[in-house]
């Protein structure tokens, strides 16, 4: 267990050098920040002078080794637009994408696993074609339109749930502000983290059915049967453990796109979360940010796998972390 | 009354373009304690008739007609439900490959007190109890510790033996076993079949051995069924039939045995191979492999007749025994 975390860790340290790199090196691709910083009336010595102060005019190593060596100290810059430590501007919204991610995962666990083995037991149940038929197209219509969509539906129409904003939150332990613990946090919540969740739903399904229909052809499982057992302990106890094993895997790679895709749904629900922070400090070539969010995201993602990693050694028997340190 | 009474059972696979027969007017009884054996190349539809038996034929396969009784109970009219509650408890069965027949992700204690708890109302501790005692039955040193371990840390000779154990844990009546030594070491073979034979005797189980190994087959079974292309062909006491083999299919198997050549000779053989389901012959379905075949084999399906202490389908041998026969009335 130590050797496979000190592994990873030496592994994520590899990751997060080159997504620094990379994070650092578009940041003058993205515009001129001074243009952003100062009016049109400031003459082009002045400019100058300020990209000097700046340290914009050093070269692209020297600029580098400066970001890296405050990096490494927690020191990931300081935004150009809100004058504050691009991290600490990152940490303040970090809650609130957390929990609509938390709650988009929560959403796809619980609706996409039934659904997947309902799938895979009745392939030629009307509900299963259904399904199948729903989730091709959620996989071919892009997230921005369900979201609208919703929106539309939802709460303009129906006026059922509000369309932006986090709503009323409260503080945990003075760090965390929470819209979890409101009704009026959570209402907000349900639009986002639904339309989040409705992205990432049709993979989950359609995997979730391939690999329980796969499973349910194999030998234990009829084995399981000759033994007499219940059709719902074969299910979901000898079935769902072995179809989990490949789904935690592509969980922890679709990670990535539930990052992406908080970027898209933050801004459409105006949720002022990192990602909503990430499109207006694009728009605004606030670089350092954008750096910071990507690093950030890197780390996120790094850890996440981690996290999945274990997870999976510990439904997996067959996989040792501790002997191999894999 | 018999145990398991088998008659006329029609088992067919469906398919998009027809249905395809894998048993053909299969019928055949099992004593209480009494061992039989099903031989037969691959595709002779031994598997399939040992698995209809408690009803898990695989999709796309179901039983056309004839009936499955245990002892007066009608399997084939059986709900789930209802055959669950003989799955395992009354006809338990052992799989061809141990390595894939426990669930790699559950310990094999949990699998075997599963099953225990599935049929009786016991406490976790008493099944617990009772699978150890098993696990010690099929002779697995150290079953306590087993217990806590998954599958895959153990030997596939083990895993057989704890397959068997899962078997015994709700002293079945009958145990089917679906080629339970083909996937093991020669040496290993050996052992799990004395372990297998004791068993049976030991407790009075009835078996059902499906092989395609005649050696084996003589040293565990009393009578023998032997199949081609989804019939019976030939049945009869194990010894009688190895002895003295009436089915010309029957022949060319103990004549294919390596023991029947001399070393350095080439193997006998059967000429050609199993027909698939889809292009059965017309008449007797083993006629294009038959040295001895005959016109009336391409057309006719021959009929099960008695043919001493065995039973035979063949024109060959039923030819033989009418011209005995009109020779008997001519002599009297």
């Amino acid at each position: 267990m130590l050797i496979f975390l000190l592994r990873r860790l030496v592994q994520a340290c590899f990751v997060m050098i080159i997504i620094s790199i990379i994070s650092f090196a578009i940041q003058d691709k993205l515009g001129d920040p001074v243009q952003q910083m100062v009016g049109m009336t400031v003459s082009p010595e002045e400019r100058n002078q300020l990209r000097n102060e700046l340290g914009l005019n050093d070269g692209f190593f020297s600029q580098y080794w400066r970001f890296a060596k405050g990096a490494i100290q927690g020191d990931l810059g300081t935004s150009y637009y809100y004058k504050e430590p691009t991290l600490d501007v990152i940490l303040n919204k970090l809650p609130a994408t957390l929990e609509l991610a938390f709650c988009a995962i929560l959403i796809i666990v619980l609706v996409a696993t039934p659904c997947g083995v309902l799938a895979a037991i009745k392939p030629k149940h009307i509900l299963s074609r259904l399904l199948m038929i729903v989730s091709s197209i959620g996989l071919s219509v892009p997230i921005f339109i369900v979201a609208i969509l919703m929106v539309y539906i939802f709460s303009i129409e129906l006026n059922m749930a509000p369309s932006f904003g986090r709503g009323q939150t409260t503080e945990v332990f003075g760090l965390w502000e929470s819209g979890l613990f409101t009704k009026d946090g959570l209402k907000h919540l349900l639009l986002p983290s639904l339309s989040l969740a409705i992205a990432l739903m049709p993979i989950f399904v359609r995997l979730i059915r391939a690999e329980m229909m796969e499973v349910l052809q194999s030998e234990y499982i009829r084995f399981a049967w000759s033994k007499g057992l219940s059709a719902p302990r074969i299910y979901f106890k000898h079935a769902l453990k072995n179809t989990m094993l490949p789904v935690i895997t592509v969980g922890g790679i679709q990670a990535g796109t539930l990052v992406a895709y908080t970027i898209l749904t933050e801004t459409i629900f105006q949720w002022p979360g990192m990602g909503f922070l990430f499109m207006d400090a694009v728009n605004r070539v606030d670089t350092p940010l954008v750096s910071a969010y990507l690093i950030v995201v890197g780390g996120i993602f790094v850890i996440t796998n981690t996290l999945v990693d274990l997870i999976y050694g510990l439904v997996n028997p067959t996989v040792r972390l501790a002997s191999h340190g894999l | 009354m018999n145990l398991l009474s088998v008659s006329n059972l029609h088992v067919n696979f469906h398919t998009k373009e027809r249905e395809l027969a894998a048993l053909i007017d299969v019928s055949f009884t099992l004593n209480r304690g009494e061992r039989i054996a099903i031989v037969g190349e691959s595709g002779a539809g031994k598997s399939v008739l040992g698995f209809s038996i408690v009803n898990l034929i695989g999709k796309p396969g179901y039983i056309e007609s004839g009936s499955i009784k245990l002892e007066n109970k009608e399997l084939t009219k059986m709900n789930l439900r209802q055959l669950q509650e003989i799955r395992g408890k009354r006809i338990a069965m052992i799989f061809q490959d141990p390595m894939m027949t426990l669930n790699p992700v559950i310990t094999i204690g949990d699998q075997l007190v599963e099953t225990i708890r599935s049929h009786t109302k016991i406490s976790y501790k008493d099944a617990r109890n009772i699978a150890i005692e098993k696990l010690h039955h099929v002779q697995i040193a150290s079953p306590e510790r087993r217990f806590n371990q998954y599958p895959h840390e153990l030997s596939g000779g083990m895993r057989q033996r704890v397959i068997i154990a899962s078997v015994l844990l709700l002293n079945p009546d009958i145990i089917i076993a679906d080629e339970p030594t083909t996937a093991l070491d020669v040496t290993i073979q050996a052992e799990i079949l004395q372990l297998l034979l004791a068993i049976c005797r030991d407790n009075g189980v009835a078996l059902v051995l499906i092989s395609h190994d005649l050696g084996v087959v003589s040293k565990v079974a009393e009578r023998t069924l032997v199949m081609y292309a989804g019939h019976i062909v030939e049945e009869g006491p194990t010894l009688e039939i190895i002895n003295d083999p009436q089915h010309p299919y029957t022949q060319g198997l103990l004549n294919a045995l390596p023991q029947m050549t001399l070393p350095g000779q080439r193997l006998n053989q059967i000429q050609g191979s199993m027909p698939s389901l889809a292009e059965r012959p017309s008449g007797c379905a083993f006629h294009p492999r038959c040295p001895y075949a005959t016109q009336k084999c391409r057309e006719q399906q021959p009929r099960f007749i008695y043919s001493g202490v065995s039973s035979v389908a063949c024109f060959l041998v039923e030819d033989m025994l009418n011209e005995f026969a009109e020779q008997d009335q001519e002599a009297n």
